[in-house]
């Protein structure tokens, strides 16, 4: 038995729920940013796999757009935990339920 | 491709991610977190793409891990307190994997088989990326400067007035 598409596509959707899961059951901003990030890495699985699988795996076009996503990534998730540590430093908390106010 | 290596990093990578998101300590989600990048690096390396497994876990064990471990240490003062459990998105992660799971099964056009290749050496990514992708690194290297200098004066200290 070989690994086909489809099993490598069912464990990115299951990656990308959990990653769901974590972004909309948590009231804690740092899990939410974790949940993006595994929901980003379920993407970049899948675009990898779509590549390897295409018909014409000589063009890294999927690999190219994994690599750059990653590094999107990495942009995002410094700036996020930025934010993260700014509004811990007005608030003094970083549970998202108690930031309901526009007003600072 | 043997299905039981798959498998294994597979459900390695799916039991470090739930622990990550369900973990009442933060801490102990960052180090599943870790857990759960490295088996993705191995999902990359087993698709054959070694350059993107290693770039993983260069960027994102190196520096996405110790940032949120270092932020986690930054803001932790009461923060330990979790309410009751939301239930709803419980329900909402299982309802959207049922659904793309019945999508992908579903799908009658996917290939079944890996066609054979040659190795993607990391010579031929840096021939595509100074050559077709050249804008678009460029593109990166300008948006990773401005995500520094915007994460910067995030964290400057407000000036007392």
């Amino acid at each position: 038995m070989t690994t086909t598409l489809s099993l490598v596509l069912v464990v990115s959707a299951a990656l990308f729920c959990v990653g769901l899961l974590a972004a909309l059951s948590r009231r804690h901003a740092i899990f939410i940013l974790i949940g993006i990030e595994l929901m980003l890495a379920a993407a970049n699985i899948n675009f990898v796999a779509f590549w390897r699988f295409g018909p014409q795996p000589q063009e890294p076009t999927g690999v190219m757009v994994a690599i750059f996503s990653i590094a999107i990534a990495a942009a995002e998730a410094a700036v996020g935990l930025a934010l993260v540590i700014a509004v811990y430093r007005h608030y003094r908390t970083i549970e998202v339920d108690k930031l309901d106010q526009l007003k600072g | 491709m043997s299905s039981a290596a798959f498998l294994v990093i597979a459900i390695l990578t799916l039991a470090g991610a739930l622990a990550a998101a369900t973990l009442p300590k933060l801490i102990h989600a960052a180090l599943c977190l870790v857990v759960t990048f490295f088996g993705i690096a191995a999902l990359y390396f087993f698709l054959g793409a070694e350059f993107v497994g290693l770039v993983q876990v260069f960027v994102y064990v190196g520096a996405v891990a110790v940032l949120i471990v270092f932020t986690i240490l930054l803001t932790r003062r009461e923060s330990e307190t979790t309410g009751p459990f939301n239930w709803g998105g419980v329900v909402i992660a299982v309802a959207v994997f049922c659904g793309l799971t019945w999508a992908i099964l579903h799908t009658s056009a996917l290939p079944q088989a890996a066609p054979q290749i040659e190795a993607l050496t990391v010579k031929r990514i840096g021939e595509v990326l100074m050559t077709d992708y050249v804008w678009p690194l460029q593109c990166v290297g300008l948006l990773l400067t401005a995500a520094l200098l915007g994460a910067l004066v995030l964290v400057m200290e407000e000036k007392r007035r």
